[in-house]
């Protein structure tokens, strides 16, 4: 099953910590002054090396440094030491990680806070503390390697100075977006100043990482130090070392005058500073900036809107105005649902991105993968850049080159958009292997099936590879519905067998579903994670069963959604609807990119599997559909026609005709617009909820996960669980109870959710 | 010694009278020479039994210019050529006497695609002599030497002639590759329309011409961009390069002065004045280069032009023959040549630290440490990436993380280091180096009186504006020498 989704595939990025805010700054001043290291201090501390103060940061409990409590108020001890000093001429400010400057502050701090009001007053005592960073007369450069996002980012961007390492690895970013969220310590005042006001929108509004090259360009940061190869000390080691000197050069230079704070301004920047001068453009800049997040987040998300209104007041009425609307919309939004919801995931993929099944016996080296179609090439393409062997295996010469064409091509885009040179292009290549063949399939590690959806092909397959693997293989199949325990009945080794449930497509979606039976042994799901996360996907591990977890929620959803469009529901209203309601791709649409025939077979599949619950849309609709070739996007037409080369589409004449041989009159207690989306989410909703009570699910949070990274579930209400919390399963339950009286057992709550309907108290998360 | 002996017993029957004069005056030179080995025990021969002895006979080169100096009209193989005919001359060999003919070179010139040959013949070399053109970056030419030293080897050949070319005035310079696919596809149009319509597609984007790449193919990283970075990660200080810099060219000129040069042949360029002397040698103050910005990272990178070796015109030529061979024809070799090494690294962070990955395994082919070798000449692409490989040989560290040993072999001693110069003084023309390297060592081993002589040099691809640049991966080459 397949779904591309625009905006969850990027929503969230991994290791994004939230910006914090600093705590109360205390002006104690600290008569004793030593140059030494205090030992009582864990995570800052500093030295003179010569007339510069190195201020080096390390959070001894944590890989990555993050603005703890800790943290921040050693680093005030020590400011207020380096300010008192007088050897002391500039500072630099250094992380003594290697490969991580500040990733952020401690999200649980602000979960920790229980009303608005205290949250802005963390936000402004973090504003007060990066201003006197700012307005500080010794200059302080900040010297990055490694991530500087969030409040290290507010941080950096305080300081007179940035220098940064041109590695991969240094990022710098206000990621606070996409935990609905802004930069609450001055980074909306500051960032436009420093980047121009487009720039600072695209920054805080998308969250994406920036780096360092492209950072210099926009001018966030002054200075870019190469990263080092072996030397005397490990690279990692040399490059920080080097970095701190080439800091300390420029701190010196500032200080000599040297190097000048002020920038000269190109004929561009001047032209652009003149133009963002006139008020009447800054305002068309709003209004235009507004539509936009409007058109993209239909209104589901504050946080954008918050952002934008507190650029605005800074820039209209002033710092005084722009810091105070910063502070009282920070406090505003970590109260919300959305911020909530969105924290929620955030941790879930985290948890989701660890391998709760140990280390593997034997690490995967060789993996060979059958079929070159859409999703076996995927699978190639997300492994062999992982130091992985891959062989892709077809039946023909058409269909292999096809795949690796695929596979070819999207390392091209990555050469194209410069993320990798084209000999990183090549030299992944050299790792991949297409054959027509079983050779050197005894050298496999694992064996990922990703062929024709056929009980009977999947049996075949198993044999011949079974047939010429050694014993420790393990023989992984890719299917969307299929029961692993089905396909397994032809393994003579069931414990080696396991699925891995992709998503379309495969390298935009971040989502595996892993499914084992009661047979599969934990080696072989250890061995399945491991690749997973190799292959930098969010996991979830379910158990086995007809749809398994996603494909089983979604399938329900799709029944109505045909229903609907039997009832006379325009496709483009449906669509309307479901994306209104946060679904990043409507229903229709999203039958057309999984595929019309792929929708009537997993349909008639589940359908015979859990009989009427799973019925609705009449499943001829789509049968009709396939037969007259409207198998989708894939097929050119579908509920809608898709003219190549043209992004907006029309809805497919010819659906008429065939929806009008299976109408169906609406029931007008049960068909305004909201009806129709909690008619469609409730079912969706609550087959998750039955998961979850049959045990298919290891918990809620992996079901979020799981309906928000690979089924687009609205991420603001931050998956089906979360919903049924902050919505209310009482709420949700009597809702159904509506529809089931029109509609019957489609719509019966199952046990688990009445039992939250009925004990207020009880909750999926805490 | 044992292959003195059975040296002078085959050769005992006396074949040619002019030989055997020749002969007698070889062993009286190096007489005395030969009887200081036998008191320091620890000097030994570096023969092997069953392999033959390969020597070198002689090795000249062309002045080395700068680029775009007196050889600027000339071409590639005009270069090549002088330098052929300044070994004939200084040779007298026969010019049928040769087997084969082996030059390398980086940059080549399309039209004389395999300058080997194209030189071989204007140089006046008898065109039954095969020939063949190699290239790895800037140990081309000593490719092609021990190209030429495995044909001895293999029994196929007994006189090479090997050296090396580099033209830097010149390069070839494309036009873009969209306007080369027009110009292919006019060839073939067959009507009027169809070349009317292909010369119609011809836009302004397409004339823009292309230069010979300036980075790195693999890493596209410019070479002095990855000095830098390599003299960073081994500490070396501005301070300390421009210092090696002054060195080189304060010894490059001394030895210019004393007339130790002997290698360097003097050359009339056509329409142009005869050139006896390389250019480029340049003694200044540390005041002076310490006022030059750096040329590849900026601001704070420490590689600069000044220590940095330069575009370079330049050529060389070497005679190699097996011993037998050479005393049959009555020359005095000037050296063996014992051994050699190549090794690979990352082209990204270790591209210019070949001779600290090479030295060891050499030595330790010859069962020889650092304290053995009398003369080393490493090549010079940059004074911090020789005194990075100085340093990286000098670390246990190092030698243990990166190179698999126990303990490092240790850096050469100075007093025994480039004492004539190196690349940043006396040129880098990239394919002509090597020859110069070898032929340096001999020399030097025959000056002061040393028995083992060590050659390293690094290599990778491409050229600058301005400077040298890079070429495709690092590979060292390592050369032992002794004479006997």
């Amino acid at each position: 099953m397949s779904l591309s989704s625009t905006l969850n595939g990027s929503y969230l990025t991994p290791r994004l910590r939230i910006n914090k805010v600093l705590p109360y700054f205390t002006s104690h001043t600290e008569t004793h002054v030593s140059p030494k290291i205090d030992s009582s201090r864990t995570h800052v501390n500093y030295e003179v090396k010569e007339d510069v103060a190195v201020i080096r940061m390390n959070d001894p409990t944590s890989k990555v440094n993050t603005l703890s409590v800790q943290m921040q108020n050693e680093m005030i001890e020590v400011f207020n030491e380096v300010l008192a000093n007088d050897a002391v001429q500039s500072a630099v400010l250094i992380s003594s990680k290697p490969g991580c400057f500040i990733a952020g502050a401690d999200i649980n701090m602000i979960q920790a806070c229980n009303t608005s009001e205290e949250v802005t007053k963390l936000s402004q005592e973090g504003q007060k503390m990066f201003a006197r960073i700012e307005n500080s007369p010794k200059p302080i450069v900040a010297a990055i390697n490694g991530p500087c996002l969030g409040g290290g980012l507010e941080f950096a961007i305080a300081c007179q100075y940035r220098v940064a390492t041109k590695s991969k690895k240094t990022v710098l970013g206000t990621p606070e977006v996409m935990l609905g969220l802004l930069p609450g310590a001055g980074g909306t005042q500051r960032l436009p100043k420093m980047v121009g006001i487009p720039g600072a929108f695209d920054m805080m509004l998308t969250g994406r990482n920036i780096r360092a090259d492209k950072a210099k360009k926009m001018g966030l940061v002054h200075q870019l130090v190469d990263p080092l190869g072996p030397g005397l000390k490990s690279p990692e080691e040399r490059t920080i070392e080097y970095l701190e000197e080439v800091a300390i050069q420029c701190a010196k230079g500032i200080v000599n005058k040297k190097i000048s704070l002020t920038k000269e301004k190109g004929m561009m920047q001047k032209v652009q500073d003149y133009v963002m001068g006139i008020e009447f453009v800054r305002q068309q800049i709003y209004k235009t900036v507004t539509a936009k997040v409007m058109k993209m987040s239909k209104g589901l998300y504050p946080a954008p809107l918050k952002i934008i209104e507190s650029v605005k007041a800074g820039l209209e009425q002033g710092p005084d105005s722009g810091y105070l609307a910063e502070a009282q919309n920070f406090g505003k939004l970590a109260m919300t649902s959305e911020s909530n919801a969105l924290i929620g995931l955030y941790h879930g993929q985290v948890a989701c991105k660890k391998n709760r099944f140990g280390v593997p016996e034997r690490p995967v080296k060789n993996l060979a993968i059958l079929g070159a179609g859409l999703m076996g090439a995927g699978i190639a393409q997300v492994t062999v850049d992982k130091g992985i062997h891959t062989v892709l295996k077809d039946t023909t010469v058409e269909g292999l080159s096809r795949g690796q064409q695929q596979v070819y091509k999207g390392l091209n885009d990555k050469t194209k958009k410069k993320t990798i040179t084209s000999f990183e292009r090549d030299f992944t290549l050299a790792s991949l292997t297409g054959q027509l063949d079983y050779s050197g399939f005894e050298k496999a590690d694992m064996v990922i099936e990703a062929v024709f959806e056929d009980l009977n092909i999947k049996h075949r397959v198993i044999k011949e590879v079974e047939a010429v693997i050694p014993p420790h293989c393990i023989f992984a199949t890719n299917t969307s519905a299929l029961p692993i325990k089905d396909i397994a009945a032809a393994s003579i080794r069931p414990e080696k067998v396991i699925g891995m449930h992709y998503f379309s497509p495969v390298d935009k979606m971040q989502l595996l579903e892993i499914i084992t039976t009661d047979k599969t042994s934990k080696d072989t799901t250890a061995s399945a994670v491991a690749v997973g996360l190799k292959q930098g996907k969010v996991i979830i591990v379910v158990g086995d069963g007809p749809g398994f977890y996603t494909t089983r929620c979604l399938a329900p959803m799709l029944a109505e959604a045909v229903r609907l469009l039997q009832e006379g529901v325009d496709p483009k209203k449906l669509d309307a609807l479901t994306t209104g309601f946060g679904f990043p791709v409507g229903a229709a649409t999203l039958a057309d990119e999984v595929g019309i025939d792929v929708a009537a077979h997993v349909a008639e599949d589940l359908g015979k599997a859990f009989g009427s619950r799973f019925g609705g849309g009449n499943v001829e609709v789509l049968k009709t559909m396939v037969e007259k070739g409207f198998k989708g996007r894939k097929s050119g037409k579908g509920c809608y026609v898709y003219t190549p080369g043209l992004k907006s589409k029309d809805v497919n004449p010819d659906i008429e005709d065939v929806l009008g041989k299976y109408k169906l009159t609406p029931n007008p207690l049960v068909s305004s617009d909201s009806d129709v989306q909690y008619r469609l989410v409730s079912r969706f909703v609550n087959e998750a909820v039955m998961c979850l009570q049959e045990g298919i699910l290891n918990g809620p949070v992996e079901g979020d996960i799981g309906a928000v990274f690979g089924l687009g579930f609205p991420p603001c209400l931050g998956g089906p669980f979360r919903f049924v919390d902050t919505f209310g399963a009482n709420k949700l339950v009597e809702k159904m109870k509506r529809y089931e009286e029109v509609y019957g057992n489609h719509f019966t709550p199952c046990q688990l959710l009445l039992d939250h309907a009925k004990d207020s108290s009880k909750r999926f998360h805490k | 010694m044992a292959s003195m002996l059975m040296n002078s017993l085959r050769c005992c029957p006396p074949v040619n009278p002019a030989w055997a004069v020749q002969y007698a005056t070889r062993s009286l030179s190096t007489s005395v020479q030969l009887h200081a080995q036998v008191q320091t025990k620890s000097k030994k021969t570096l023969a092997k039994p069953g392999v033959k002895n390969i020597v070198l006979v002689e090795g000249v080169r062309t002045p080395f210019l700068l680029s775009g100096t007196t050889y600027a009209d000339l071409m590639p193989h005009d270069l090549a050529r002088a330098a052929l005919q300044g070994l004939l001359h200084k040779t007298s060999l026969p010019k049928d006497a040769v087997d084969y003919i082996i030059y390398g070179t980086v940059i080549q010139e399309v039209k004389t695609s395999n300058v080997a040959r194209e030189a071989s013949l204007g140089a006046g070399f008898s065109d039954k002599i095969p020939s063949h053109t190699v290239t790895m970056a800037c140990i081309s030419s000593n490719v092609a030497m021990t190209t030429g030293v495995g044909l001895i080897t293999a029994g196929q050949c007994d006189t090479i002639v090997a050296g090396g070319v580099e033209f830097m005035s010149d390069v070839p310079i494309r036009h873009s590759r969209k306007m080369r696919k027009t110009m292919l596809a006019l060839n073939r149009a067959k009507t009027l329309g169809q070349r009317l319509s292909l010369i119609g597609s011809i836009r302004m984007a397409h004339l823009t011409p292309e230069l010979p790449a300036v980075a790195e193919f693999s890493t596209a990283e410019t070479m002095g961009h990855s000095a830098d970075r390599l003299a960073a990660a081994f500490g070396v200080t501005r301070l300390e390069q421009d210092e090696f810099a002054l060195r080189s060219h304060t010894l490059a000129k001394q030895a210019q002065d004393a007339g130790l040069l002997s290698d360097v042949i003097s050359f009339k360029v056509p329409g142009r004045d005869t050139v006896a002397k390389d250019n480029g040698i340049r003694p200044s103050s540390m005041e002076q280069l310490a006022k030059l910005k750096p040329a590849f990272i900026k601001p704070h990178g420490t590689v600069t032009a000044a220590n940095s070796s330069f575009l370079t015109d330049g050529a060389s030529a070497v005679l190699i023959m097996s011993e037998e061979k050479a005393l049959a024809m009555g020359y005095k070799p000037k050296a063996y040549l014992r051994d050699f090494v190549f090794v690979s690294q990352d082209p990204k962070d270790q591209l210019l630290l070949g001779p600290a990955y090479g030295t060891p395994k050499v030595l330790a082919r010859a069962g020889l440490t650092m304290d053995d070798i009398d003369v080393f000449e490493f090549h010079e692409a940059f004074a911090g990436q020789i005194m990075a490989n100085l340093k990286a040989l000098d670390s246990d560290w190092f030698a243990q993380t990166y190179m698999g040993r126990k303990v490092k072999v240790g850096a050469p001693a100075m007093e025994k280091f480039n004492l004539w110069g190196g690349s940043l003084s006396l040129g880098h023309p990239f394919g002509a180096t090597g020859c110069r390297l070898v032929t340096t060592v001999a020399h030097r081993l025959l000056k002061e009186g040393g028995q083992y002589g060590l050659v390293a040099a690094c290599a990778a691809g491409g050229q600058d504006s301005g400077r040298t640049e890079m070429m495709q991966e690092k590979t060292v080459y390592a050369y032992t020498h002794r004479v006997e």
